[in-house]
């Protein structure tokens, strides 16, 4: 485990960089995780998608799938690789502060 | 008379049915078995098919012959579960009811899940080697290939044993080696995930041992359709690889019936507590094998590992007490690496695979994460343990939990107890 300052708040991330601590999280460290992700600014489509990895993590304990992303946000899941390049499901989780869902494992 | 179903005959279902049997008075207790297919695949050795090293016959054999001699068996497909009502509703109208249930139904690939992937090219030109049907067709092609782009590429996590499409791109090196055609064959493997396994230190090593044998490796990559007219697959941020041989690892999900009966996530898996092998919403009904939606492998030695787990714990909740036994997500495989050598992993929900020594008695130890002879002895002595001890649910010389014991431990890696 190592810890990071983004926004001026230091937090705790894994070997891969998730947040461990989700309650640490907040906007302004979205923005600038995003940044690191490659993602130079967060639209409306990125912010539904984020709030929805985020309630999906406080209900179940885990973040969605992209298939169940797709589901649940309507974003096509074509749409969801142009918003978070290359795994959006992961990217995504990374950004929203949770952990790395477990079906990326 | 107390009721218990077993739903799915199949590794899992098999190897319950057989524990359940012994331990279960026959006066009190009534089991019944139900699958829609009479006849058990060996499933590990549909990948040794296309290559010739296995025969159809090699991997066939009747259900029927495994399960014990006095319960019901049913052999006809299931319409749906209605778990509250502690039933189960059969395809022509029967009613079955439960006081307890075990679903064991397994999963199977879905290439209607990809666009095009079903398309004229199907068992022409894109083969898939997780069916018999499959791996019996694209044995009948490499016969007659001539070389040209090979391309192996796994859909989309979780699939059933996931080093296969590995072992898969390694054979086919042999085996093109062995017909002098090598060089005319360009073999790239194509995942989504960002290396070659799941585990980052497997992942490294198994990375290494592709290279050695030139299969380069497209990773990140997640298929959005396939071209049939061009011959190309295309992922979701509009990379293209041409293939001339397309051997597609599809969408795993569980079985359909999971699905009507809205038991499962958004793969027809089933939430399932990962220690306890219960149901998250029924107690009355345990999950295992492929069928579950735990964070492990799908693969029979899983399955297996599980089978003692559940057992313990149907023991427990039929006795009245809380389930006592814990999975810790167990999972053991031999990677088949090609030229009569293999590689053995072992590891669970919280320890990586880990090079080192995996002890065991009479023909061990065998080297873990390394490519050996005798891990490959390993692997093809394994399907006499399956159709002789495995299914039957006989003891292994291998505990259900995973042990520390031999492995070596990186300074980089952190391991937690289970």
């Amino acid at each position: 485990m190592s810890t990071a300052t983004i926004a001026h708040k230091t937090i705790e991330v894994d070997q891969e960089g998730f947040m461990k601590d989700h309650t640490q999280w907040n906007e302004d460290i979205a923005r600038e995780l995003a940044k690191l992700e490659g993602i130079d600014k967060l639209t409306d489509h990125h912010w539904s998608v984020i709030n929805l990895m985020r309630r999906e993590y406080k209900e179940k304990g885990d973040g969605p799938s992209i298939r169940r992303l797709t589901k649940e946000s309507g974003v096509p899941i074509k749409e969801l690789y142009q918003l978070f390049p290359k795994g959006p499901a992961k990217k995504a989780a990374k950004i929203a502060g949770i952990p790395k869902p477990t079906g990326c494992i | 008379m107390k009721k218990l179903v077993i739903l799915g005959g199949g590794t899992a279902g098999t190897m319950m049915a057989n524990k359940l049997w012994k331990a279960l008075s026959n006066k009190e207790w009534k089991i019944t078995i139900i699958d829609k297919e009479t006849t058990h695949y060996y499933q590990p050795g549909f990948l040794f098919i296309p290559f010739g090293i296995y025969q159809k016959e090699d991997v066939i054999k009747p259900k029927k012959k495994f399960y014990p001699q006095d319960i019901d068996v049913l052999f006809i497909d299931i319409d749906k579960i209605e778990p509250d009502q502690n039933r189960v509703l059969l395809s022509d109208k029967q009613i079955i009811e439960y006081d307890y249930l075990i679903v064991a139904t397994g999963s199977e690939i879905r290439p209607d899940e990809v666009e095009g992937m079903t398309g004229k090219l199907w068992r022409k030109s894109i083969f898939d080697f997780y069916t018999l049907e499959g791996s019996l067709a694209l044995a009948d092609f490499l016969e007659g290939w001539e070389g040209g782009r090979l391309v192996v590429n796994i859909a989309e996590m979780p699939i059933k044993c996931p080093v296969a499409p590995m072992e898969f791109a390694f054979l086919a090196d042999a085996y093109f080696k062995r017909r002098g055609m090598r060089d005319k064959v360009d073999i790239t493997f194509v995942t989504p995930l960002p290396g070659a396994f799941t585990k980052p230190v497997c992942s490294e090593v198994l990375a290494g041992t592709l290279e050695k044998r030139k299969i380069k490796v497209e990773s990140e990559f997640a298929i959005g359709k396939i071209d049939n007219q061009k011959k190309k697959i295309i992922s979701w941020d509009d990379r293209e690889i041409l293939f001339d041989l397309l051997v597609a690892v599809p969408t795993n999900m569980g079985s359909r019936a999971i699905q009507r009966s809205g038991m499962g996530d958004e793969l027809n898996y089933i939430p399932t507590d990962r220690n306890t092998l219960q149901s998250k919403v029924w107690k009355n009904i345990f999950v295992i094998g492929d069928a579950t939606d735990l964070p492990t492998s799908k693969a029979g030695a899983v399955a297996h590992f599980e089978g003692d787990v559940l057992f313990q714990n149907m023991i427990d909740v039929i006795s009245g007490r809380t389930p006592s036994a814990s999975f810790d997500g167990h999972s053991n495989c031999f990677i088949e690496s090609g030229n009569g050598k293999a590689m053995l992993i072992d590891f669970n929900y919280n320890t990586e695979p880990l090079p080192g020594k995996f002890p065991l008695s009479v023909i061990g130890p065998f080297s873990l994460l390394e490519e050996t002879a005798i891990n490959h002895w390993g692997k093809m002595m394994f399907k006499w343990i399956y159709w002789n001890a495995i299914i039957k649910g006989r003891e292994l010389p291998i505990n259900s939990h995973m042990s520390m014991a031999g492995k070596k431990v990186p300074k980089t890696i952190k391991t937690a107890p289970a």
